[in-house]
This record gives structure tokens, sequence and C-alpha cells, in this order.
């Protein structure tokens, strides 16, 4: 019998095929969180296989908070041109070209256009699941959490209130208002995301290559001035540096390190190398509350 | 080799060839195992210490590690690998969530997903959850303790999930000396009561997690032990044999309709193996077609097999949507409404028996009644309690979170599936409450056929048998004749049948309303979902009875002609149809009936081609005592028809 053997990574592929059939047939609208980045990447190209050769049958949704990369918006266009799919944009109307990190920090600036954002985008189009790219090794508490995550009408997550999950029988059921958070990238980790990446050979944004671009040095990390909207410190000079992002998220909020890794295979062997974690670039982990209490808030 | 040479060895892999290097990890498989013990038995040491010695700590956590080691550190040594994982610990302080974590880790060989589930109140629920998705369960035993009942606890639960691969851990050999003479006593300890269990693979290794010695790195301690480490057995453990890739089973999850030329059907393939022109029926409408054409993810390929996710399109216009199963024609899953099976309960609210709730199984979620507990089962001692009233008394009629039992299941209709042990993704399913929502149980279907005759009695508690206005006295003045079933066992091919014929001729002849069941009506109507495991045979039997009962009670002589192999289930027989039954034993040598082999089966048994032929691969239970034997290799058949005849006479069934 013989040979009748799957990879981890393909293993890894049909479930979260079998995840996103599930929700589709089980939930009357779900939507996929989109935020652009490596993750989501592997998410919509899992989604895309999940229905082919059909389309994906429910749209994606990016919760904007219009700090991001501009590489990022582009490489937006043209995913939903590649997959043919509907891309919702979301922009908190009470924070829309007045919220800016630089000026009210980025615990402000995250909780009104990302967590607020996100409830109101969720509130408006009355998604019953919601598909998010979240992996179970990103953080410790995150390693409990369920497959189908549930929600209250408030979009709140309570720790003590999670259904069992045995087999790959998730239950769906729920009332009118709340929902579930999917996350069919669980059993994933951050290499099995890079091997798949590289073995499928699916497009990210070229901002997690290694490139020479416009930095300053900020509180110890590297901050990229992707636009004029970005003040500059007395005693910062810009300097042009060969830097790459390990995460993707507003620009002022997402420290670059420099690195000469300008394929996958690079990235992986530095990341191999270097060991220091992912998240480490990401500003946000480093404010007060955890990420426990951002996911009782709504937050992913 | 010790830890440290093997992390200097992946990196110079690492550096000299990434491209090769990628290409291993790309290709390795991945292993599902479950950690379980008491508390401090040692399970997040052991964790954690896998963990940082497979390269999966980054420098920044391990420094905050270090940190936090000097600050809640249990122990002296520099780091505490505890901590790593210990994610949980914190919160169970604050009171926050007491659950299932998974922890992921690998090495060149696999993938590991580790489920780890603390230890304490919560363990039953916490450990189904954990272990039904498991491969592999590693048990820890702290040295000085040896096996406890909760070692037993976790072992009856993995067994009952499934699990056939175990580790037992035995930990904290540091604290007992390295003493090989307590680690072979607490080996025999184990061995005594595991016998029970359903492990088809059990390895123990002796350890230190905190000091790692056999953990990745070989004990210098533990010199007299020669078996693997951890991680190498981890590694090496075979699981290919654990998937059922006989059974083709396909739960249509799915319908995919992207334009009007293609109508797919999306799933799992939950067991087994599928190929292009396959015949399948679609369950349970059992409409049958051909698989035209299969695509995998990569696009389409001739064959499929488990766990894979495909889409599959059908030669024929079938009715199929989601709930369906597509199987192979020739081999049908069990299809009905009711089933036995085991439960694991999951919420305070109590189940109770005769409370209705939603059933996921598959891909197919039905409303489904608890029709009765037949026992719970002790976790701690592994023994059975009996429910003494089933249905009478509703009280006793319930499990609570945590507890165990036997259950009887019937649905509002009818799914298909395989028994667990068998076929995990078939035989498993879920609880749902109907008012919140919420998942209260886990059940996993048994290998039993459903048995009304001595099973639970009535599902519905409106069932009652209605008192007649017809006695049996009217009837028979009716007929002139008592309702009685001439139950005629033998093997195939002794001459059953057609004694059967002329002795229905006769009957009639002389005025006598009689009927036959045999194989040739059975088989294709009443009985056409069973097959011919013993099990199969066991209920074909035990229908084939109540039919008889029936009839008989209608006053009609029934002459029923099947083997009927066993004793025990002719036993059954006859208690259902009680006073009427009348065994007649077709005493023909096998040499005999393999000569007259009618319709060719011996020979086809013995080349192989019949499993399970009665005879010959299976046993045929001669009757002890019956109530007439024929001899009938050596009569003529009317000689015989006359024996019986006079037989029914004596018994007063005919005047
Ligand atoms: N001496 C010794 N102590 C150990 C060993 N493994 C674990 N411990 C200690 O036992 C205690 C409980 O361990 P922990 O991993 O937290 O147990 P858990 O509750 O099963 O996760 C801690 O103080 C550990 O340092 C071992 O092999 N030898």
């Amino acid at each position: 019998m013989s040979g009748y053997n799957l990879s981890h990574l393909k293993q890894l592929e049909a479930e979260s095929i079998h995840i996103f059939r599930e929700v589709a047939a089980e939930f009357t609208n779900p939507v996929m969180l989109y935020s652009i980045g490596k993750d989501s990447s592997v998410m919509l190209y899992l989604a895309h296989k999940a229905f082919a050769p059909g389309k994906i049958p429910f749209p994606l949704m990016h919760v904007d908070t219009q700090w991001k990369f501009k590489e990022m918006y582009s490489f937006r266009t043209l995913m939903a041109e590649k997959y043919q799919v509907n891309v919702k944009v979301w922009i908190n109307p009470e924070g829309k070209d007045i919220s800016n990190p630089f000026l009210h920090g980025s615990e402000k600036h995250t909780q009104v256009m990302k967590t607020d954002g996100l409830k109101q985008a969720l509130d408006h189009y009355r998604f019953d699941a919601v598909f998010g790219g979240a992996r179970r090794d990103e953080e410790k508490s995150r390693a409990k959490e369920r497959v189908y995550s549930f929600r209250n009408k408030f979009h709140q997550w309570d720790p003590k209130n999670q259904r069992p999950e045995l087999w790959n029988l998730y239950n769906a059921k729920i009332n009118k208002g709340e929902s579930i958070r999917v996350f069919p990238l669980s059993n994933w980790t951050e290499i099995d995301i890079w091997l798949y990446l590289l073995r499928e050979e699916i497009p990210i944004v070229p901002l997690y290559f290694a490139a020479e671009r416009p930095v300053v040095q900020r509180e110890g990390t590297l901050i990229m001035i992707d636009d004029d909207r970005m003040p500059l410190r007395v005693g910062e000079t810009p300097m042009m540096k060969k830097v790459r992002f390990r995460t993707l998220g507003c620009y002022p909020l997402t420290g670059a390190i420099e690195s000469n890794a300008e394929t996958v295979e690079e990235i992986v062997q530095e990341m191999l190398l270097t060991t220091t974690s992912e998240r480490q670039g990401r500003i946000i982990d480093g404010d007060n509350s955890s990420m426990e209490d951002k996911k009782k808030d709504g937050y992913f | 080799m010790s830890d440290s040479t093997y992390r200097v060895q992946e990196e110079e892999l690492i550096r000299g060839d990434i491209a090769g290097y990628l290409k291993r990890h790309e290709t390795k498989d991945l292993l599902r195992l479950l950690t379980c013990g008491s508390v401090d038995d040692g399970k997040s040491t052991l964790i954690g210490r896998l963990l940082y010695d497979s390269h999966m700590i980054y420098e920044d956590q391990l420094e905050k590690v270090m940190k936090d080691s000097k600050v809640y550190g249990t122990t002296d040594e520099s780091f505490d690998p505890a901590l790593l994982t210990d994610g949980l610990k914190a919160e169970r302080e604050q009171g926050i969530t007491i659950d299932v974590a998974y922890r992921y880790f690998s090495t060149d060989k696999r993938k590991f997903i580790i489920a780890d589930c603390p230890g304490h109140e919560q363990y039953t629920r916490n450990m189904a959850t954990g272990a039904s998705n498991c491969n592999l369960a590693v048990i820890l035993i702290d040295a000085r303790y040896g096996v406890i009942n909760q070692t037993k606890r976790h072992s009856f639960i993995c067994s009952l999930l499934g699990i056939k691969h175990v580790i037992i851990a035995v930990n904290k050999m540091d604290l007992v000396d390295w003493s090989e003479k307590r680690y072979e006593q607490i080996k025999d300890d184990y061995d005594a009561f595991v016998s029970r269990l359903n492990f088809s693979d059990i390895h123990f290794i002796p350890m230190s997690a905190l000091k790692g010695d056999n953990v990745v790195a070989r004990s210098q301690n533990l010199v007299w032990y020669e078996g693997p480490t951890f991680l190498s057995h981890l590694e090496s453990v075979n699981i290919s044999t654990d998937r059922n890739l006989i059974d083709m089973r396909f739960p249509v999850q799915y319908v995919l309709r992207p334009n009007l030329d293609f109508r797919g059907f999306s799933g799992t393939l939950a067991s087994g193996v599928i190929r292009v022109s396959d015949a399948v029926a679609s369950l349970p409408s059992r409409q049958e077609s051909k698989i035209k054409a299969i695509y995998g993810p990569d696009g389409e390929i001739a064959e499929a097999f488990s766990p894979m996710a495909i889409t599959v399109t059908l030669e024929d216009e079938i009715d199929v949507s989601r709930g369906n199963m597509l199987v192979p024609v020739k081999n049908i899953p069990r299809i009905s409404n009711e089933f036995e099976s085991m439960v694991v309960w999951m919420h305070e609210e109590k189940a109770e028996v005769g409370r209705s709730y939603l059933i996921k199984h598959a891909t197919s979620m039905v409303p489904g009644v608890l029709s009765s507990v037949r026992y719970k089962v002790d976790v701690n001692t592994m023994t059975r309690h009996k429910q003494e009233a089933v249905l009478q008394d509703d009280t006793a009629n319930v499990l609570e979170l945590n507890e165990i039992g036997r259950c009887h299941i019937t649905l509002h209709r009818s799914i298909s599936f395989d028994p667990y042990e068998r076929n995990r993704a078939t035989g498993a399913f879920i609880f749902v409450d109907r008012l919140t929502n919420v998942t209260v149980g886990a059940g996993m279907i048994l290998d039993r056929v459903v048995s009304k005759a001595k099973n639970a009695g009535p599902v519905s508690k409106n069932i009652v048998k209605n008192d007649s206005l017809v006695s049996d006295e009217d009837r028979h003045q009716l007929l002139n004749q008592k309702g009685a079933t001439l139950w005629l066992t033998g093997l195939s091919g002794s001459g059953k049948s057609t004694i059967a014929l002329h002795l229905e001729r006769e009957l009639i002849d002389m005025g006598h309303a009689c009927t036959i069941l045999d194989g040739d009506n059975v088989r294709h109507g009443l009985n056409r979902d069973l097959g011919f495991s013993a099990e199969d045979r066991t209920e074909n039997i035990r229908r084939i009875a109540e039919v008889a009962h029936l009839f008989n009670d209608a006053g009609i002589i029934v002459i029923s002609a099947f083997i009927s192999p066993y004793i025990k289930d002719r036993q059954q027989a006859r208690q259902v149809i009680a006073d009427g039954f009348i065994e007649v034993f077709v005493d023909t040598p096998i040499e005999v009936c393999e000569e007259r082999d009618p319709k060719g089966l011996y020979k086809k048994a013995r080349a192989g081609e019949i499993p399970e032929f009665t005879g010959v691969t299976a046993p045929y239970e001669a009757p002890e005592s019956p109530e007439l034997t024929l001899a009938a290799a050596e009569t003529p058949v009317e000689v015989l028809v006359d024996s019986v005849i006079e037989k029914l006479r004596k018994e007063g069934v005919i005047g």
C-alpha cells in the first residue's frame, strides 16, 4: 500500500481545503479577511483550489487603515483580477483621513482603524463566517484556538465558552447575529507557509524580499519612508538600506530588517539561521495589552 | 548524537545547500500526537525540551524564558524547559482557559503536531478532543509513583478514541537513581492491565525530561536501556498502515456547479482509494454511476486516496447532494437510522435519554434521539456499570459531564456509516444541543448491529404492543392450523431449498397456508444492506426470525431455508419465535455438498474468491439437539417431506 502517502504540506493543504468547503456549504454569508500579507496569499490560493474550476464563492474583505504600504495596495488590485474575486474595502468612517499613527500612537490607530473598523464592517455586511489567516504557532495564547472560533453578537471571543472540536466535525450552528471566525491555517507553521509558497510558486508582496529602500532608524527599529506623510524627527536622516519585511502592516508600525534575501529560499535560510521570532518586527506587540485581550476585543 | 551536534549539522546543511534542505523538508510526513499525564508528571518539561532541542525556539523567546526561569523557574537548572510551553499554567492561575493547546515542531524527517491537554477535572473531555485526530499518545509516568489510576484512565481514553501507538514515557528517572529495576517494575505493572485495551504498538522509554536524558540525546545514565530515544522513536514509528485504504468512502461536502457543463462533487476522501471509471453508488439513494473524472488540488488525476481533498464528476446525471456518500457498488457501509455507540459527554448539562440532539456525522447533520444508555464505564477502574432500568426510570438514564457510556442513538433519517474501529472518519459523530448550539458530546459507532430482540426495547415510549381482539384460537379455527416455523439449517448444497420447495407444495396441496423464507426473497429486499461478516449474518438471522414470528402470529406456517451456521443465532431465533420454533437439521456431509456444488460456490470458495464461505473458510456449528434431523444424502426427498409432515402433526401444528 505504499505510495499512498501525502507529505505534511499536502495534508495541511487538504485540511484547509476541507475547511473552506465546509464553511461554504454550511454558512449563508461567509467572507475572507484579506490582509495582503503572505498568510493571506496562501489562504487565498487555497480557497481558489478548493473551488476550482469554479470561482471562490465568497467575497474578500480588506479592513483598510489607509496606512498600508503602497505596494500592498497595488498587490491587492492585482490579486482581485487574478482570482476574479470581489474585494470589499472597509475604512472606518470615524477615522477616515483623520487617524494617524504618527500623531495618535499605534495603539489608538489600530483600535480605531482595525479593531473598530472590523466590527463595523461585520455589522454592516452581517457576515456569519469570517475566515482569518491566523496560525496557532504565532503566539502562546493562540495555541489553543479552535479552527471554528465562536463570537457572540458583539464579536467577542469568550475563552471560557469555546466549543470542543473533534475529528474534522466542525459545529457551524449559530443564532442570528452571532458568527464564527474560521482559521483554515491553524495547523500551519511559519516554515510550512514558506515551504508552500515556494513549492506552489504563490505570488506575495515584493516587500518580503530584500531591496534597497529608504529607511530611518527609530527606537531601535528600521522604519521605511513609504510616503510624505511621515514626519522626520530631529536627528533622523533617511538612508538607503537593503531591507525586507517579515510581516506587513501599517508602514509606520512595521519594522524592517537588514537582509540580503531576495528569494524565498534565501528568506528561509536567513530565518533558520538568525533565530529571532517572526513577530518581533511588529511594533504592536510591544504594547501593553496582550494578544488575548485584543482577541477578546475582536481583533484577530 | 547530542543535541548540540545535531544543531550544528542542521546549520551546515542550511548554509551549504538550502535548496536541497528545503526539498527534504517539503516531502516529510506528518505525525499527530497527544501528551497525557497527571499534573507535574513533566509534560510541559518534555514538550519544552523537544521544542528547544529541535530548533523551534527562537532566540528572543529563549531569552525571555531564561529571564523567567530565574523568577518563576521550579528548578535549579539554568533554564526550565516547561516555561516554553506553559502559557496554560499562567492562564489557569488567572482562571482563564483549561483546554487543549496545540504545539508544532519538526525535524527533517517529520512534522509533529502535539495536542497538549492539561490534567485535571476536565480531563476526559479534553483528552477525547485532543486524541480524536492523533495517531500516537505519549503517556507520562512519574518514575517515583509508577502506574496510577490516572495512567489507566488516560490509556483507556486513548484506546477508546482509536489511538494505536503508545509511548510510555517513564519520566524523572533521575529521582529514582536511574534504577533499571524500578523501570522494569513499572513496565510489568503497565503490561498487566493494558492487555485489555486495543493498542497495536506500545513502547516504553525511561527518561529525564528535565535533564534531557533519552529525549533527544541518548542518556549516559541509562546505559542499560537499549531502545531508541524519544525523538528517534517519534521520527520512525510507522503510521502509514493506520489509515483504512480498503473501504472507499467519499462523503459529499459541496456540489460544484461553476457552469452548466460541469457538475462536480467535492469532499475529502474519508478512506480508501478512488479511481476513474470505478462503479459507485450514491447513498442513501443507491443510485449508481461511474467516476468520470477526479480533480485533486493540482489538477486532474487518475486516482486519489484518503485524506485527499478532491472533486469528482460522474458519468450519469444522478441525484447527489451534500450529506450523501459515494461508495463502491460492491462495498457498501451500513445504512441505518440507529446504531450503538460509545459516547463521551462534554457538557455540564447532562445527556438525557429521550432527548433530541443534532447529530453531525461526516457531512450530514440529522436530528436524533439518545434512546438509551446501556451502561456507563468507570474510567478509573474500566468496569461497566449497567443501567438498571431502561426508559422506565429516566433519572437513571443520564450521562454527566466527562462520563462515558454505551448508548443507542436513533436518528430521524438514515445515514451511512462504518464502525469507528474500522473507519474513524465514517464512524465518528458529535452531539449539538438544539437550543444552545453548543457541542455537548462525541460518539464512536460500535461494530454491533442493533438487535432489538434483546435490546433496550422500543425506541419511543409510545410504542406498546396492541391488544388484539382476535385470539390465537380464533385463527386456529379459521385456518385449521397453528403458526409455526420449520427452521431448516445446513450447509450450502445440503438440500434445504429442495426440501423446502417440496414441503411447501405438499402443505398447500393439503390445504395449509404456508410460505418459504430463503436467501432469494430476503437478501434482495429486507436484508439487502447486509453482507456476510459474522455480524451481518447475525443481523440477517435476527430479521428473518422476526419476520417468521409475525407470519406465525398470523397463523401461517413458515419454512425458512438458511445456512444459519451459528448456534447462538439459531438460539436467538428460537427465543424470538418461541413456541412455534422447530429446528430441522439437514444433515448432509460436506463431501457430498461439495460434490453436488449446484451453484459452483465451493469451487470459488476453494479458489479464494468467496471470503467467509461456510464449511470452507467459515465455521458451521451443527445443532446439538434439533427437533428433527434429516439424513438428506441418502434419503429421497418425498420421504424427507413425509417425516417433516409427521413432525408437524406430532407438534399439533396441523391436524
Ligand atoms: N527531577 C526531575 N524533575 C522533573 C523532570 N521532569 C519534570 N520535572 C519537574 O517536575 C515538575 C512538574 O513538571 P511540569 O513539566 O510542569 O509538569 P506538567 O504539569 O506535567 O506539565 C517541575 O518542577 C519540573 O521541573 C525530570 O525528568 N526530573
